[in-house]
């Protein structure tokens, strides 16, 4: 850790590779449900980064890394417990939806994917990496920040003005046709 | 994103950071510039001849002290409380001192037999006493939380809490040598008012002043 205030990328990646597993171990003890055990483990990672200058050489390691593991699965807990109040859980396993029929007509009409990645390709480089990151792969605001380098104000943005400017050219594509 | 994809970013955007110093040091630090500032301060314009007879008394004597200590104690614990690795229990660091000066306070006003204004002070000095804390205090704070921001705590409430009453006890202590009379019932009301109103607007706006690394910023 000390190497990694200094700057050391390698001893950096090294350690949070190493640390990783203790993190999940840590948190599975509090949540047993993968998915959400995944998220708090990011989280911790993402806070180690943002505080590694609170951490004191002389002091031990662990007891600093648990604290912030601890902090961030409470975290995660409550807004798991957040959902939970405001979703109901099914005994369909399946993804339902209940949407008009005709509400993808327009993009089937063009033949997808190979059409759609033709004009995906035809957005400005910040926009579609921000609707790739965040629309396509599903990554949260705070994954997609940190995968693209973009803040998440700016991911707001050019997610939004994504969508607007790919609506448009469909709406372009299909008056051609 | 895969955990190992964040983990390449965050390598890959590492920078060197300067390790801050212990948080007692750091708060050391802080009470050695504002006890400099707040010792030049009465020194010009308290007027030693109302106030030192005043010191003398024990009831008096004790009461600056426990504000003092107050304001020394809430500093430490919210210099503490900002780093991951320290106990939440420091938060209570500053209790005892509090509840001594509340004490020292109330029987300040039940010396005075409870009246509503003071022979020795004129009609409308609590007013002046809210506005001096608001004053002094408000400056202080963000004094304070910019030392505090750096640490960027993963609970900024309770640093929030104990570093606004630090600058209201801060200013209820300099208040001291500003107010040679016994407080009153309302004296007492204002200042109480005074302290949780600061108290209510730094745990209020805690979040963009100590850049908090809580869930909901990250």
């Amino acid at each position: 850790m000390r190497a990694a205030q200094d700057g050391d990328r390698a001893a950096y990646s090294r350690l949070l590779r190493e640390i990783t597993p203790f993190i999940r171990s840590m948190l599975r003890r509090h949540c047993s449900h993968t998915q959400d055990i995944e998220e708090m483990v990011q989280d911790t990672l993402l806070t180690l980064h943002r505080v590694r200058q609170t951490y004191d050489p002389k002091r031990p390691f662990s007891p600093w890394l648990a604290s912030i593991a601890a902090r961030r699965g409470i975290d995660g807990l409550r807004r798991r417990s957040r959902v939970a109040r405001h979703e109901i859980s099914t005994e369909i396993d399946a993804y339902e939806t209940f949407a008009d029929p005709a509400a993808n007509s327009d993009i089937e009409a063009l033949g997808v994917p190979e059409e759609v990645e033709q004009l995906l390709q035809r957005l400005p480089p910040r926009q579609r990496q921000a609707l790739e990151a965040m629309k396509l792969q599903d990554m949260s605001l705070k994954e997609a920040s940190a995968a693209s380098g973009q803040s998440v104000g700016a991911l707001k943005v050019n997610s939004h003005r994504a969508i607007k400017a790919l609506r448009a050219l469909i709406r372009e594509t299909m008056q051609r046709r | 994103m895969k955990t190992d994809q964040i983990i390449d970013n965050l390598a890959a955007e590492l920078a060197p950071v300067r390790v801050l110093r212990p948080p007692v040091m750091r708060a050391l630090l802080w009470l050695a510039v504002v006890g400099a500032v707040g010792a030049a301060l009465i020194f010009r314009f308290t007027q030693w001849g109302a106030i030192l007879p005043r010191l003398q008394t024990p009831r008096v004597a004790f009461e600056t002290a426990a504000t003092a200590l107050t304001a020394i104690t809430a500093t430490i614990a919210a210099f503490e409380l900002s780093i991951p690795d320290r106990s939440r229990h420091w938060a209570w660091l500053p209790v005892p001192t509090l509840l001594l000066w509340l004490a020292a306070s109330g029987l300040g006003c039940l010396s005075n037999g409870l009246g509503m204004h003071n022979a020795d002070g004129p009609v409308g000095e609590s007013a002046h006493c809210f506005v001096f804390i608001m004053a002094v205090s408000v400056p202080l704070a963000v004094g304070l939380f910019w030392m505090l921001r750096r640490a960027r705590p993963l609970e900024a409430l309770p640093v929030a809490a104990v570093g606004t009453l630090g600058v209201a006890a801060t200013a209820a202590f300099v208040l001291q040598f500003f107010h040679p009379f016994d407080v009153t019932v309302i004296d007492l009301a204002l200042h109480v008012a005074a302290i949780g109103l600061v108290v209510l607007i730094g745990t209020t706006l805690r979040r963009p002043l100590l850049d908090a690394s809580d869930g909901r910023q990250t």
